[in-house]
């Protein structure tokens, strides 16, 4: 195969070597000059113009016709208008796009070369200029004040009546959180995040947990070091990396030290999390509801994306970010819709993030209210068991308990 | 103005001082271009080994396994890492290296001190320098494709923290710290480059030489060179911040972190201050790729129309009002990292503008060819191309600039669609343009059309071929930079382009052998050229066919009148050189 498309390529250099002899080779015979047209060049040129404007202007009419229904209609109230601001662009630069192109491709055909002719000595006009300055003016402002009303619309803050869903990106997959019966999102921070507590989840029996870790660690670093220098065996370099690394495990503890507990509607969010739901795979929400997600992200920047509703906003590492929409068509409606009974709204990632980037989605559903409430009612709270997960803490030693006590 | 005293007297020089350290612009000009030229190749056949993968995906291919070796291509089918990497380097390859070093470090070295009457640069010493920072900054870049790990993979836009954490992914190790490397050489060379262009059209004109009667050309490589100086070294700073963040333990760009198993010693900095320091540059940068493109293809058009480039004034008040609004217009690749939306709207106001002065150069193009008499020469068909790409990319522009619709088609194939066709596809003609125009006076031979208009019609072709079907598959919802798009639902009906898109990039791409070929050829074996083989008014063509030190072998020309005196009524023929003074009574332009 290889070896193949080598010769291929060979042979075709050689056969373009060999014409291109023959044809310098007539060309000095004839004593004809290389940057002299000749008529029969010039000719075929300014007709290829217009078979190309034909190909072309065909091909794209073709693509629309056959590709031009992109997405199912937006499934959001905001995509809706989205869809209306679209259309009328894709129209408005569709007939520019024609006219232009019809303009110069006719043009360069036509105005080929005729030695019995000259040129019009045309430098400039201000009138023409002035109609081409202010028609895009106009049409540009136009352009500008619809798309920021739009814009306003959509981004302005969420109602009272919105709830919120928290999405949490992470290589390679979504987390989604429902703050539960409270309506608060418990804290979370990364510096908790650990294989139990994948979204970092702030509690004091976590809090307390994890600096009794990170001290176990601490100890058991600072023995190993000591050991080895009273064994006299340990490589420098080897003491060096124990060395940094208990200088980051007491960064980590002092990091965790210094959060704080606040308060939202009369909640402590280190407790409002305990009523939490934490989904993967696939996350609902209530058709006609108004929602305001949360955006966090566990490592690098990510995109949440949901095409059929015409969302996206970044996930940023350190930085919330939001995005309201009312969804307006269940999954259910929306396969009748389309006549499709597999067919998903899904959210993708839309930011590279890394080597499974493209794999990185999960199912969106819209379901009744009533759907939703059943779905939602069968998931299970953060807190889990909390009676018996806070026994379980109280055991590990009176120092914990005093550590908690310290950082409030 | 000639205050430039040089010895141009015909002596000789060593080999190793004519053609690897020199001095001569003209030179340096040519090395830029032939080190263009194979940077170009290696983006081409970077972008077909991933066009394979996304027109067949999961099919092996021998060819893949034969380039890329059993770590990258095992079977035969591309390594998900490997195809990031590959998309990363081509794209980077693809607008620095090609179309900023080798578009701005040919034509703005050829042209400045030939189009305005200079015996050469002001500084010869930084100029060969420039090329050399080029050179080396090539080198690295290309290396970082066999190092362990492979090349940078984040994409060309590098964002934090991916890019600055190698745990993150196997290309942020060496191959990122190659990359950034590569990237600080790469602004040295532009800055020495684009310092030294300004300089020599602002001191060195030679006498009547006004800034209103330079060619467009030189309007164009002026400001981008104002661009380049400008914003580059605001590239320089994020880069330096995010070598810090990576060897140092800074935080610039970082906060909050928890990967592979570990909460990072990083709190305070932000990922979306590095994004704004990058597009304060990146958005100007995709001017400083166009500009040259569309000064070339104004000398282009005006010479083979044989007509006065239609409203020369307008196209140089455009070509400033585009230059200074691409500074302020970056937000608009950021309206979904969670900016204040307010200050959204205050990007779409400044981007939406650009379409102004970008219609006006559109419709002055067009008008300069009603009522010409066209001469189709393959430069002039790839500028009458690059018209055509730069209206039809540029509209997509609109959609893109409405903060609204962007939110929808940010980051998906219609972006994709929409760079390549306005930025990619004009920039490279332009480029085609310029090489098939000077041809003569770099080398003092003649390319050969025929296989010129072949190029120029498989290009034209397979470019639309390839990228005008992106859009459609991109306002499908298909983000960019996935490895597999087979296993999306809702995607299945736009996927039967994908094939169509590779086959197209697969035949574009071997006609660019036509090229090469053509080029290389012609340089040894190309019909010697004339003095001004395309009868062109511009200062350049009064310098002898065979390059001599300092340009003019006996005193400067002198300059009388603007550029286009073409087909102008008052004289007999249908080019009037800048070089003849003015009739008695003649009415100056
Ligand atoms: C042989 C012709 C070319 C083909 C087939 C081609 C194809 C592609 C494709 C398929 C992508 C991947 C898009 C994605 O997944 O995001 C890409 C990326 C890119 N290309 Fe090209 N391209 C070509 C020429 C060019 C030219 C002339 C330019 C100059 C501006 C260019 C600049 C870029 C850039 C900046 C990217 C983005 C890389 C990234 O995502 O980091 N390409 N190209
Ligand atoms: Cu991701
Ligand atoms: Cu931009």
């Amino acid at each position: 195969m290889n070896l193949f498309i080598l010769l291929v390529v060979v042979l075709a250099i050689i056969a373009i070597a060999q014409l291109t002899k023959v044809y310098d080779l007539s060309r000095t015979l004839r004593n004809s000059r290389e940057e002299e047209i000749s008529a029969a060049d010039n000719r075929l040129n300014a007709n290829a113009w217009l078979v190309w404007m034909f190909v072309f202007f065909g091909s794209v009419i073709y693509l629309y016709a056959k590709y031009g229904d992109y997405l199912p209609d937006s499934a959001s109230e905001h995509g809706v208008a989205v869809d209306k601001l679209m259309s009328l662009n894709i129209w408005l630069i569709t007939v520019v796009f024609f006219i232009v192109n019809y303009l110069l491709f006719t043009f360069a055909s036509k105005y080929r070369f005729n030695p019995n002719r000259k040129a019009k000595f045309f430098a400039h006009d201000n009138r023409l200029e002035m109609i081409w300055t202010l028609v895009p003016g106009i049409t540009m402002a136009f352009i500008i004040v619809y798309g920021l009303i739009t814009w306003n619309s959509m981004t302005g803050p969420a109602s009272s009546e919105a709830m919120q869903i928290e999405l949490y990106s992470k290589q390679f997959d979504w987390t989604a959180r429902y703050p539960g019966e409270n309506k608060v999102f418990g804290a979370c921070d990364f510096n908790l995040i650990g294989t139990s507590n994948a979204l970092g989840m702030v509690t004091e029996e976590g809090v307390a947990a994890k600096i009794a870790e990170i001290d176990h660690n601490i100890e058991a670093t600072e023995k190993a070091i000591a050991d080895g220098i009273a064994k006299g065996t340990m490589p420098d370099s080897y003491k060096e990396s124990l060395e940094d690394q208990l200088y980051k495990l007491k960064r980590h503890k002092q990091r965790i030290m210094d959060l704080k507990e606040n308060e939202m509607n009369g909640v402590s969010q280190w407790k409002a999390g305990s009523d939490d739901k934490i989904v993967k795979g696939e996350f609902h929400i209530p058709v006609g509801q108004e929602i305001e997600f949360v955006f966090r992200s566990q490592d690098v920047i990510h995109s949440a994306y949901m095409p059929h509703f015409r969302a996206q906003m970044n996930t940023v590492p350190g930085m919330p970010t939001r995005f309201k929409m009312k969804p307006t068509i269940t999954t259910a409606e929306m396969r009748q819709k389309l006549g499709n009974d597999k067919f998903d709204y899904i959210l993708l990632c839309n930011k590279v993030c890394g080597a499974a980037h493209f794999n990185m989605k999960m199912t969106v559903i819209v379901d009744s209210p009533e759907d939703y409430k059943a779905w939602l009612a069968e998931q299970k709270t953060f807190g889990g068991e909390p009676a018996k997960k806070q026994e379980e803490t109280k055991t590990e030693g009176s120092d914990t308990t005093m550590v908690v006590a310290s950082i409030k | 103005m000639g205050a430039h005293t040089h010895d141009h007297g015909h002596h000789e020089e060593s080999f190793i001082s004519k053609y690897i350290f020199s001095h001569d612009h003209k030179m340096i000009s040519k090395q830029f271009l032939v080190t263009a030229i194979f940077m170009g190749v290696v983006a081409v056949m970077l972008s077909i080994f991933f066009r394979l993968q996304l027109g067949w995906p999961g099919e092996k291919f021998a060819i893949l396994n034969a380039f890329l070796g059993d770590k990258w291509a095992p079977d035969g089918i591309l390594d998900k890492n490997a195809y990031l990497a590959m998309v990363t380097i081509h794209g980077t390859i693809m607008v620095f290296f090609v179309l900023t070093g080798g578009l701005s470090g040919t034509f703005a070295n050829l042209l400045i001190p030939l189009q305005i009457g200079a015996r050469d640069m002001a500084s010869g010493f930084m100029n060969m320098l420039s090329y050399w920072f080029f050179l080396v900054s090539s080198l690295i870049m290309l290396s970082s494709l066999f190092v362990e790990g492979g090349a940078a993979s984040g994409g060309w836009t590098i964002y934090p923290p991916l890019s600055a954490l190698p745990q993150a992914m196997p290309g942020s190790g060496t191959g990122m710290t190659l990359w950034l490397i590569s990237m600080v050489l790469f602004v040295a060379s532009s800055l020495l480059g684009g310092l030294n262009y300004i300089v020599t059209i602002v001191n060195l004109r030679t006498k009547g030489m006004k800034m209103t009667r330079l060619p467009l050309t030189i309007w164009a490589l002026l400001v981008t060179a104002i661009l380049g100086v400008l914003s580059f070294p605001v590239l320089v700073s994020c880069v330096v911040l995010l070598i810090m963040d990576r060897t140092m333990g800074t935080a610039f760009y970082l906060s909050d972190i928890f990967i592979q198993g570990e909460a990072l010693d990083v709190t305070g900095g932000s990922p979306v201050l590095f994004q704004h320091l990058f597009w304060f540059l990146g958005h100007p940068e995709v001017y400083i790729v166009l500009l040259p493109a569309l000064g070339i293809s104004s000398e282009i058009i005006a010479t083979n129309s044989r007509k006065p480039i239609f409203g020369y004034k307008a196209m140089i008040g455009s070509i400033l009002a585009i230059g200074f609004l691409s500074f302020i217009v970056w937000g608009h690749h950021m309206y979904v990292t969670g900016m204040n939306p307010f200050i959204g709207s205050v990007f779409v106001f400044t981007t939406l503008l650009i379409a102004i002065p970008s219609a006006v150069k559109a419709f002055n193009y067009i008008t300069t060819l009603w009522q010409g008499n066209i001469k189709f020469t393959p430069a002039m068909m790839f500028s009458v191309g690059l018209v055509s790409t730069f209206v039809t990319g540029g509209l997509t522009g609109i959609i893109l600039a409405d903060s609204a619709l962007d939110v929808n088609v940010h980051d998906t194939y219609f972006v994709v669609a929409h760079f390549h066709i306005v930025m990619g596809m004009s920039a490279i003609f332009g480029m085609f343009g310029g090489v098939y125009h000077w041809f003569p006076k770099m080398y003092g031979r003649m390319m050969n059309s025929k296989l010129g208009y072949a190029h120029f019609w498989l290009t034209m072709v397979c470019g639309f071929g390839v990228f005008f079907p992106m859009h459609f598959v991109g306002i499908a919802g298909a983000p960019r930079r996935y490895y597999d798009y087979s296993e999306f639902e809702y995607l299945d009906k736009v996927m039967d382009l994908n094939p169509v898109i590779s086959m197209f990039a697969i035949v574009g791409g071997a006609a660019q052998l036509l090229f090469i070929f053509n080029f290389f050829h012609s340089i040894w074996y190309g019909q010697k050229s004339t003095q001004n083989p395309w009868k062109s008014n511009t200062l350049e063509w009064t310098t002898p066919v065979q390059h001599v030190h300092g340009n003019w072998p006996g005193a400067l020309p002198e300059v009388h009148r603007w550029a286009y005196d073409y087909s102008n009524p008052e004289h007999e023929e249908d080019f009037v050189p800048q070089i003849v003074p003015l009739k008695q009574g003649e009415h100056a332009h």
